[in-house]
């Protein structure tokens, strides 16, 4: 039944408004809008343990991004020589913590023959003397503090003849002794190898199986053991010579500095200045180095930087592909949303180490370790966003907005996207930032049980260096003692931050989980 | 309710059989590891493979392997590891060693956790709570390898406490022996940290949800005490969430920690799983993943349903 109702025409001389003379109470909002993201950011910032979560995050992403750009090493650096060095800063030498020292419980044997090395160096060995004890069979030992870093002492290197000579202009140049004059050891087995090194004194058992014990004169010093020789320019050594090598009594004895063979010349340096010689600077690892010589902190952070990296791109990969299946299981519901929930719920319930591990069995050698990771993550790892991106379309869907909006003719996509995302925005960046700490613990486990593996010349990672260090737990805990701690930090600033998100997007929800 | 029950199952069985089919089919599809040419032995092994229909189609491998299982119960042998033993029986062994390391961990996290989250949720908003709540955010975040990590150092180098490795069963006696309890420690320590923080946030939460509800003030104002009150109408109630996450955990347990076994040297199912996959057992394997996807689909229908036996108010499989 139609009720049209005739609207009889008024003139517009008729109206006349009805505050034309009196003043106005109302005021306009002069304030400006807070919107959702403003009130977000507003509740946020109110959340001081999230804001300082956020700013260790921030500190965590600078020190990875810029650690090995400005680091003098990187990954591929190993030492053969410095392996297992303590953490050392210059600033607190001296200072008995963060010195590159260690305290060692050492025999008389070996105490002796690391005061040798000081002797001949110059630079002390032993930092500090704790005491002398004997033990229960009688043997003295002495609790010392030793330099990990000068306990290194020499090295027989062979050199070329080109970068013999380079060594000989660098210690002209810079008066520094690098070249040390050869030890007169008996066995050529010290000879050969590295062991005999250091034994630049008379040796108590010659043979190779001498531990080094030096003879030691009547003020407990070890007794100088050197070649000799008439010439002292012999093989070609026309360089800096120690202080008190004047050619003897005689005027006729000098020192040898190098040997001629084969490949070129074999000299015996001291390695610390030779590191600085090679590097340009001295040896100094803030962190220490690994057993294999390398330099954790450059590890540390080159490991921490392919964490973040894979961690964001699994993060904003989920994103994208949960975020466009669930809006579509929430948007349309039904029979699409009763199949796609069928296969995220199979793809859900197949535990991720063994995803990981089909992958990395079968994909690793085509598409390289990394990738094959990335895909593990993202198999499984969307379901998780998608279903939160579902149940925001569930909640907003009916909502008389979108209503509205599609009665005035909005298509599906424009609705999805500029009605009902916007709205489910908080909580999928919340998802998406709660994601990244998962991501590298599982990346961090999965190195660490080598199931992967992201240990090449050029890459690490932190699991990978975790399990490094384990094998050196009790006797060099500093190895593990600063992936481990790095990645603590990491976990509980994303954590708290995490939350801090989700409380400042979802101030309904706060505390309903902490 | 038990019609739920049965349909969840059934609706587990057959998750479970396409992720075993999945992976039964990608583990076929890779390369069979290369013979060791050890003495001259190849062409037995290549006539075993044969024998044990390697090289027929892989759906018609899977139909043996199913029919193997049903009828026989026939995981297959171990070929790289633990050879020509059978897969089952290896699992079988192994298996004690993690239920009792993760058993005794839980019965440590349990009353310690929930002790820990009345007693945040009763002193709410005061210090203790305060500090309470940041010990549970550290716990909960820090990786489980680091605790593993630091009781080693400090309790077993330092201090001396406890054996690294754990015994053997042969020196220790028996599997229930205080001996390997004792061996067992460190590693038991070490899974519970975590476990007693995310006992204690759940506890909290709910508890002090609980407490702020109007049959809380009733039970006060006829009478009872605030302990009467407490462990009578809210820890009651509190229960509804806990509960399940504790029974979840008891199925979860038999998968272990794969890390705190490595790092504590436990011969359980997760250095099972590892070794297989480090000399490519693929039967091992095989068997260990649906193991593995069993205990997960497991736990999680342990966790909904007994939501409703402890809850009676909570409809199971409504519609709603």
């Amino acid at each position: 039944m139609m009720n049209e109702q005739k609207i009889p025409a008024i003139s517009a001389e008729k109206f006349q408004f009805v505050q034309q003379d009196r003043t106005i109470h109302d005021e306009r909002i002069k304030t400006k809008p807070i919107g959702y993201f403003k009130d977000a950011w507003l509740r946020f910032t109110r959340n001081k343990s999230a804001v300082v979560a956020f700013i260790l995050i921030l500190i965590l992403v600078v020190f990875a991004i810029v650690v090995p750009i400005f680091s003098p090493y990187d990954v591929s650096f190993r030492s053969g020589y410095y392996q297992t060095l303590q953490p050392k800063n210059e600033w607190f030498a001296g200072s008995g913590f963060w010195d590159g020292g260690r305290k060692e419980n050492v025999n008389d044997e070996t105490y002796h023959v690391l005061r040798a090395i000081g002797r001949e160096t110059g630079r002390d060995v032993i930092m500090k003397d704790y005491r002398t004890y004997e033990d229960a069979n009688g043997i003295t030992y002495h609790e010392v503090r030793v330099d990990s870093y000068f306990k290194v002492g020499f090295a027989y290197l062979n050199l070329t003849e080109n970068e013999y000579l380079k060594l000989q202009d660098y210690q002209n140049e810079k008066q520094i002794q690098v070249a040390y004059p050869l030890a007169k050891t008996m066995s050529t087995d010290f000879l050969q190898g590295n062991a005999g090194a250091n034994y630049w004194y008379k040796l108590k058992n010659e043979a190779s199986t001498s531990t080094g014990a030096p003879v030691l004169d009547e003020n407990r010093e070890p007794i100088p053991n050197y070649q000799t020789t008439d010439n002292p320019n012999r093989a070609g050594y026309n360089s800096l010579r120690v202080s008190w090598d004047d050619g003897g009594e005689d005027g006729n004895t000098w020192l040898v500095y190098a040997q001629k063979n084969q490949s070129g010349y074999r000299v015996r340096v001291d390695y610390y200045e030779y590191f600085r010689y090679q590097y340009g600077r001295v040896p100094c690892f803030l962190f220490g180095t690994n057993a294999y010589g390398q330099d954790l902190l450059t590890c540390l952070a080159a490991g921490a930087r392919l964490s973040f990296l894979l961690a964001i791109s699994v993060s904003l990969i989920n994103f994208l592909i949960g975020g466009i299946y669930g809006a579509i299981e929430g948007y349309y519901g039904g029979a699409v949303d009763m199949v796609m929930e069928r296969i995220s719920d199979i793809l859900y319930d197949v535990p991720f180490m063994i995803v990981a591990t089909l992958f990395q069995l079968h994909l690793a050698s085509k598409v390289g370790v990394l990738v094959s990771l990335l895909f593990a993550f993202v198999l499984t790892g969307w379901v998780g966003m998608a279903s939160r991106v579902r149940m925001q379309f569930y909640r907003f869907k009916g909502h008389e907005y979108v209503l509205a909006a599609r009665t005035l003719g909005a298509s599906d996509r424009r609705l999805i996207f500029k009605h009902i995302y916007p709205n489910s925005l908080g909580t999928i960046i919340t998802g998406s930032v709660l994601a990244i700490p998962g991501v590298i613990f599982s990346e961090s486990m999965l190195s660490y049980l080598h199931i992967i593996n992201l240990e090449t010349s050029s890459l690490t990672s932190i699991g990978t260096l975790l399990a490094g260090g384990q094998g050196y737990l009790s006797t060099y805990p500093h190895i593990i003692f600063f992936p481990a701690l790095f990645i603590s930090i990491l976990m509980i600033s994303f954590n708290l931050f995490g939350n801090g998100l989700r409380d400042a997007f979802n101030p309904s929800l706060r505390g309903a989980e902490d | 309710m038990g019609k739920y029950i049965i349909k969840r199952i059934l609706l587990m069985f057959l998750t479970l059989f396409i992720i075993m089919t999945m992976c039964f089919i990608l583990v076929k599809l890779l390369p069979l590891p290369a013979i060791r040419e050890m003495g001259k032995d190849v062409n037995l092994i290549l006539a075993r493979r044969e024998k044990m229909g390697y090289n027929r189609p892989i759906l018609v491998q899977y139909y043996l392997f199913l029919r193997n299982i049903v009828t026989d119960w026939d995981w297959g042998v171990g070929e790289q590891m633990y050879e020509s033993l059978n897969v089952w029986s290896v699992m079988m062994q192994k298996l004690p060693y993690t239920i009792l390391v993760n058993l005794y961990s839980i019965l440590l996290a349990i009353p310690l956790g929930i002790g820990f989250g009345i007693y945040a949720a009763l002193k709410k908003n005061k210090w203790q709570d305060h500090l309470i709540s940041t010990l549970v955010m550290v716990f909960i975040s820090v990786p489980s390898y680091v605790y593993a990590f630091l009781i080693q150092y400090f309790l077993c180098f330092k201090l001396g406490l406890f054996s690294l490795q754990l015994e053997t069963l042969r020196n220790a006696g028996s599997l229930f022996s205080w001996k390997m309890f004792s061996s067992m420690l460190p590693a038991i320590l070490s899974l519970s940290f975590g476990t007693i923080a995310n006992f204690t946030r759940y506890t909290r939460a709910e508890l002090s949800e609980v407490l702020t509800g109007d049959y809380m003030l009733l039970a006060r104002t006829k009478g009872l005490t605030k302990a009467q009150a407490i462990s009578r109408h809210a820890l009651r109630n509190a229960m509804v969430v806990i509960v399940p996450m504790i029974m979840a955990e008891f199925i979860a347990i038999l998968g272990g920690s794969l890390i705190t076994e490595n790092i504590f040297g436990i011969p359980g199912v997760g250095s099972l799983y590892i070794t297989s996959i480090n000399v490519r057992d693929y039967n091992f394997f095989m068997a260990m993943s649906i193991f593995y996807t069993f205990i997960g689909l497991a736990s999680g229908i342990v966790n909904d349903i007994s939501y409703g036996i402890i809850d009676p108010r909570i409809r199971m499989g409504s519609k709603k």
